[in-house]
């Protein structure tokens, strides 16, 4: 399995890049992250969605759909591409630690 | 793992059709290209289940970490299967090689890779068949082309089966009635036994055989997902359905893909099997455990698509419920209505089928005890038991999808259209030919709808997409109807590739927009929360 150092941490990744573990989750994965992301500074409505993300990770072994993120955030999913460029999964899910979802999606 | 880049629509779409004229198949090395392959499964997915070889590997590396008798795995595998398979031994022996089924696949006409056309791809397979089990092959090898059997083969094999997606399109044309998709069925059976599965199939049967479903959805989750489900239906009906979970002696136990639990725009179809329900004051209930209606073991083995199946039954079992009421979904149909009998069955604990709306007997399901909600639909309908305003769906120009598993499977071509057109005025069908037993595929059934094999999904949905166009240009259709999940998640994102502005909608979510449910408030908007039909040009004029 790949890794990838950053900040004196190592993530073991996946071929997309995602952690393979929420619990090797960190701050310092968030900031790689942000990196290959484009984004330039984190805001608090990042850290908003991050936050429910990993809210309803722990509650639900699963991410959200992106209905129920878009309604407890608030955010137009429109608004969710103009915070991280590579949508909902493959942005901020990744950046929040989640596993992708798999199946008829 | 750098995101992949997928080429422009006017790209991909320069496919060069005249194969090499010099070289022949069996000397052309086959290419596996980022953007045309999906991850190898990891390991975890395959100890979950007990399927052999589990260990990390890569596609792109030389060495695929192959058990050291590799060989022998295959040549008995294959022996196996032609004293266990009739039609197998059977389609392994008779092709002429007449290729009117070569340019019949989406494949081949997306790619233009020769290995693609249905006959080479099943070749690929037939000359190692020759070789080993025919006297003639053993003999004469090459000249009768039969060839041996080297890594480099199993390599071609995983790289073409894989880009197979079991839609049978091919076998419509076979005069001898080939079915091409049952010999990717066991060439991929055949690979599965040295750990060659990819990560998208094999994530979703582990899934499945442990939380009932592809998801991993767990039954809190299953329920809280729902309950949006009737947080939205409540806001935009005032009416909220009470639905029932694993609840003992329902007279119908209902099960959906998770996709349509889950992904859009399959929840909207969804919220439109609750409020239908809702209406008719159905006695049924959901199954957090049973909670799949999809099989992705279908696309490793026959044991494994066995084993998912067993556990709808099970839970019917366990209910007590007289039947099964099935959601919109594609290959789930394919393994009730082909295998589940010899596999599962005799279904003795079930009835046979009754509607309790209408009184209507579903003889058509008296094996299976399973009945397609569209079939129940369409007799509710023509039975007058439901109030529908069309209107509703003003807003959309509708086409319709043939799922693959459902037409060419089952033959289902009429009541999804009597359905249809119940429920929304603006209805055109694609041009003869994409359309019925001929459909066309969307390019990423029987699990190959991942995310990294995306130049692939584009190119092998290229041929149902540009008749899609055709009647977006001709008619201004701009919802693509379908009746299955995989469906409803792929053909999103074909559409927005090759045909933007067309949007996929399943078809209960069209039937819950038209329903008049008792005591509902005036709505003003549809499931999607957009100005209902009639009133958008007014209300959107700015």
């Amino acid at each position: 399995m790949p890794t990838v150092e950053f900040k004196g941490k190592t993530f073991n990744v996946d071929e997309d890049g995602f952690i393979d573990d929420f619990n090797g989750w960190s701050r310092e994965w968030v900031d790689y992250v942000k990196e290959s992301e484009g984004i330039s500074e984190l805001t608090e409505e990042h850290w908003k969605v991050i936050d429910i993300l990993q809210d309803y990770y722990k509650k639900n072994g699963i991410a959200p759909m992106v209905r129920i993120l878009s309604k407890v955030t608030g955010f137009k999913l429109k608004y969710i591409y103009e915070l991280f460029p590579s949508g909902p999964g493959k942005g901020a899910c990744k950046m929040a630690g989640l596993p992708k979802p798999t199946g008829c999606v | 793992m750098a995101d992949i880049k997928v080429p422009s629509p006017d790209e991909l779409s320069q496919i060069k059709h005249s194969p090499p004229l010099l070289k022949g198949w069996m000397s052309t090395p086959t290419v596996i290209k980022p953007g045309t392959y999906c991850y190898g499964a990891q390991p975890k997915n395959l100890e979950a289940v007990g399927f052999p070889n589990a260990r990390p590997w890569n596609p792109l590396d030389a060495d695929w970490k192959l058990p050291d008798n590799w060989k022998t795995i295959i040549i008995e595998g294959i022996r196996e299967r032609i004293s266990r398979f009739r039609s197998f031994h059977i389609f392994m022996d008779i092709c002429v090689r007449c290729g009117a089924c070569a340019d019949k696949c989406h494949f081949f006409i997306g790619s233009g890779d020769p290995k693609n056309m249905p006959v080479l791809r099943a070749e690929l397979l037939r000359s190692v068949y020759r070789r080993e089990f025919t006297t003639a092959g053993k003999i004469f090898r090459k000249m009768v082309g039969a060839r041996d059997l080297t890594e480099e083969v199993v390599k071609e094999w995983w790289s073409y089966f894989f880009q197979c997606t079991e839609c049978r399109r091919c076998s419509v044309f076979c005069p001898y009635g080939i079915d091409t998709a049952e010999v990717t069925i066991i060439a991929r059976e055949l690979l599965n036994l040295l750990g060659l599965n990819i990560d998208w199939i094999a994530g979703p049967v582990a899934n499945c055989f442990r939380k009932g479903n592809h998801l991993g959805i767990e039954p809190h989750a299953f329920k809280d997902m729902m309950d949006f489900f009737l947080d939205e239906i409540e806001g935009i009906t005032g009416i909220r359905p009470e639905p029932t979970f694993n609840r003992k002696g329902a007279e119908i136990l209902f099960i959906t893909p998770s996709g349509d639990v889950f992904a859009d725009p399959g929840t909207f179809t969804c919220m439109g099997y609750l409020m239908l329900f809702h209406q008719l004051g159905l006695d049924y209930t959901w199954s957090t455990y049973a909670s799949e209606g999809g099989n992705f073991g279908f696309f490793t083995s026959h044991e494994m698509m066995k084993r998912l199946n067993s556990k709808m039954y099970a839970e019917a079992k366990r209910l007590g419920v007289k039947w099964i009421l099935g959601g919109e979904c594609g290959h789930m149909w394919r393994v009730v209505n082909q295998y589940m009998e010899t596999m599962n069955g005799p279904v003795d604990f079930l009835e046979e089928p009754v509607s309790p709306i209408t009184g209507t007997r579903f003889e058509n399901a008296s094996v299976t005890k399973m009945v397609h909600l569209v079939e129940f639909t369409a007799d509710l309908i023509r039975n007058g038991k439901l109030k529908l305003d069309p209107s509703r769906n003003d807003h959309l120009t509708v086409t319709f999808h043939d799922s693959c598993n459902t037409a060419r499977g089952m033959g289902f071509f009429e009541e999804p259209r009597y359905v249809l057109q119940s429920v929304c005025n603006n209805f055109f069908e694609m041009p003869e030919g994409t359309i019925r037993e001929q459909t066309f595929c969307c390019g990423s059934g029987s699990g190959l709808n991942a995310g990294e094999n995306m130049e692939l999904r584009m190119r092998g949905g290229f041929p149902r997409a540009n008749a899609v166009k055709y009647v977006q240009e001709k008619h201004g259709v701009n919802m693509l109807a379908n009746i299955c999940a995989i469906d409803r998640a792929a053909l999103s994102t074909l559409m927005e590739y090759w045909a933007p502005e067309v949007g996929v909608t399943g078809l209960h979510e069209l039937v819950a927009n038209a329903l008049i449910i008792d005591g509902e408030i005036e709505r003003t908007t549809n499931l999607r929360g957009e100005p209902l039909g009639g009133e958008t040009e007014e209300e959107t004029e700015e």
